[in-house]
């Protein structure tokens, strides 16, 4: 999957936990950018995201992610294409 | 299941038209997610749940401070949720000699809980069992262990369970069984416990946040009584009409483990006190054989309140059978293997439960037991006698059609009323009673069997409990009054409950001129009593209008000495009421 479609797919996962349609992601989104996006719904959209991709990450991975693009690569290193 | 993001999104709809419940969570773990879980469950349930959700593991301090925010909040129930890897910690901690004794402690620590809240607030308590962990220190050995944390952790389960049997304000909701039907991978995620500090998975929450509103639905009196069972593929394998007695597939013939198992199963729930009923398109005769006749059936044509069999769709019969049994179609599960027919009767009827039962009849059972349809708030004897009551009910219509004066019917009956204040032997059945009577109930106060028990014992109250025999059978407790004394002129009637199995037997005028008799020889000058409407009650909208009671502002009132007995044809058995207390 390349990473456009992961940023599109991941885009969709916010919408939904987040549960707001103007959500749009780039690379350099981070938590700052997007009200909703606090410690407790990250929980969610982290476990949102394993699910819909079939993935475990690791828990120590996702404390590093520093934006939505360190999210996306993590899911493209894992989904293996 | 809901997901719990389904379950999120209900807190942004409104739900300030539903009964407003205060519920207090205090949890030993990090329990934000559980809130919003919850709260959005209740409304799902038609309930208004407003939370005070207490900060992270405080549950010590909001209990043993007489001045913390538990108390001011005075909530209608308090979850106490505490966690399995809590009390693991806490039993590491412990050495050798304490950890054989550890269940016990726990078991000390939750009954001081209880005792400290009760003292000070009339919340109900909800606790959990401890979900199992097995932490492998012992192997197998564990369980005949007695200092293994396993053994200790099962011991506590079985403590706190038999601390419910006596704490009747205390209910408990059973995680560990929800964590043996779901599994411990399921239940626990070991990145939200690492990164939050939560002890419960996003896709458990739903499940926890059902049983909670399971639980509290239940004490508010919204829970099934009545299983109506279809017949051909769904009681026994195969088709009766086509297959005949000795083809319908039961026992071990062909896949009939599948319904004997099931079966076994609805005669369970006969047994606790859930009528069943029979809904079935075929010629009655014929479908009445096997219950009658078949050596394979568990359920017998006794353990059918009413067998309805006939060539009319299943919605008329399922409103015939709700007519019979006078409950509403919400207290009411339908078990069909037809998706059509499910669906017709789910459109028709709203508040009926269909279970959506899997294509493959292997699966039934277990996807019935994991839908916690018959969560119940007591039990008592009275459960257990139900249904015979309800095929005396039965009897008791064929002899009304033979007549057609209604006074003559109502003579005909000897109906005999046995009326006393409440006593030990009546009290759980009379809480029972105003926690579950939606329909003839006046002002729809709910009290515990603790509350009971302390008006029963109080001067400012006089009680009344009311059962009822005929030719046919006992109805047993069907009436409950509690009176209050006002002032040294006027008794209120704080709650008058009656079963709707009774109704049309005159037993309105029986009891009013068993209040009456009663406020004249305690020298009380008028009577007087209030309709609080409710969305199920509106059948004793002008109840006391109908029974001579004057309009008095928001109340109704009945002068002592001006009273004229009314008509009943119901014959008391004592008068023991009126010589108690004065």
């Amino acid at each position: 999957m390349d990473f456009d479609t992961i940023l599109k797919q991941v885009n969709d996962i916010f919408i939904d936990i987040l549960d707001n349609n103007d959500i749009k992601l780039t690379p350099a989104t981070t938590a700052k950018d997007i009200e909703e996006w606090d410690s407790l719904n990250h929980i969610q959209l982290v476990v949102a995201i394993e699910k819909h991709f079939k993935l475990r990450f690791n828990s120590a991975e996702i404390t590093r992610w520093k934006n939505v693009g360190d999210m996306c690569q993590a899911i493209k290193d894992r989904t293996g294409n | 299941m809901l997901s719990f993001n389904d379950i999120k999104k209900n807190l942004k709809k409104d739900a300030s038209g539903y009964k407003k419940i205060k519920i207090a969570i205090l949890s030993d773990s990090a329990s934000q997610l559980l809130n919003i879980a919850i709260k959005g469950h209740g409304y799902t349930a038609g309930l208004n749940f407003e939370i005070y959700e207490a900060d992270y593991n405080q549950v010590d301090l909001q209990i043993f401070d007489a001045d913390s925010e538990l108390y001011r909040f005075d909530p209608d129930f308090i979850f106490i949720n505490r966690s399995t890897e809590r009390l693991l910690k806490d039993f590491y901690k412990k050495g050798l000699g304490e950890q054989s004794n550890y269940a016990e402690q726990v078991a000390a620590i939750t009954r001081n809980y209880y005792n400290t809240i009760s003292s000070r607030l009339r919340s109900r308590i909800i606790i959990n069992t401890f979900p199992e962990i097995d932490d492998s220190v012992f192997g197998n050995f564990a369980a005949k262990t007695a200092s293994s944390f396993l053994f200790q952790l099962r011991k506590t389960n079985l403590l706190l369970m038999e601390l419910g049997q006596d704490a009747k304000d205390l209910f408990i909701c059973d995680l560990a069984a929800l964590q043996s039907q779901l599994g411990y991978r399921f239940v626990f995620d070991p990145k939200m416990y690492l990164n939050a500090d939560m002890v419960y998975s996003i896709d458990f929450l739903p499940y926890i946040a059902k049983n909670i509103t399971d639980i509290i639905s239940s004490i508010n009196g919204s829970f099934k009584k009545c299983l109506i069972l279809d017949l051909d593929n769904t009681t026994w394998g195969g088709i009766i009409g086509d297959d005949g007695m000795e083809g319908i597939q039961l026992g071990h013939l062909g896949t009939g483990k599948i319904y004997t198992d099931l079966q076994l199963w609805a005669k369970q729930l006969k047994q606790r006190g859930i009528i069943l009923a029979v809904c079935s398109k075929n010629t009655d005769e014929i479908a009445r054989e096997p219950f009658i006749s078949h050596p394979d059936m568990e359920l017998r044509i006794e353990d059918i309140a009413v067998f309805v069999a006939n060539w009319e769709t299943k919605v008329d019969n399922i409103r015939h059978i709700q007519s019979i049994l006078n409950i509403g179609f919400d207290a009411m599960v339908f078990l069909d293997d037809n998706p059509f027919e499910r669906e017709m009767v789910k459109s028709a009827i709203p508040g009926i439960t269909v279970p959506d039962l899997p294509e493959d009849p292997s699966e039934y059972l277990i996807y019935l037991r994991g839908l916690n349809l018959f969560e119940t708030a007591s039990f008592t004897d009275e459960d257990i006698q139900r249904t015979k009551q309800y095929q005396e009910e039965a009897q008791r219509n064929i002899l009304q059609q033979r007549f057609t004066d209604e006074h003559s019917f109502l003579q005909d009956l000897g109906m005999l009323a046995d009326v006393k204040p409440f006593d030990k032997f009546t009290i759980p059945r009379v809480a029972q009673l105003t926690q579950r009577s939606n329909q003839f109930n006046l002002r729809t106060i709910r009290y515990s069997e603790e509350d009971i028990t302390r008006i029963a014992a109080s001067p400012d109250f006089y009680t009344l409990s009311l059962s009822l025999e005929d030719r046919f059978g006992h109805h047993g407790l069907i009436g409950i009054i509690v009176l209050k004394k006002e002032d040294e002129h006027t008794l209120f009637i704080d709650s008058w409950i009656m079963s709707c199995r009774v109704l049309k037997r005159g037993m309105e005028d029986f009891t009013l001129n068993t209040i009456m008799e009663l406020a004249a020889a305690h020298h009380f000058k008028k009577v007087v009593g209030e309709y609080i409407p409710t969305k199920k009650n509106g059948i004793v909208k002008d109840h006391y209008a109908h029974l001579g009671f004057e309009p008095d502002g928001n109340n109704w009132v009945i002068d002592v000495a001006k009273y004229m007995e009314r008509v009943s044809f119901i014959t008391a058995k004592n008068k023991l009421w009126t010589s108690t207390r004065s």
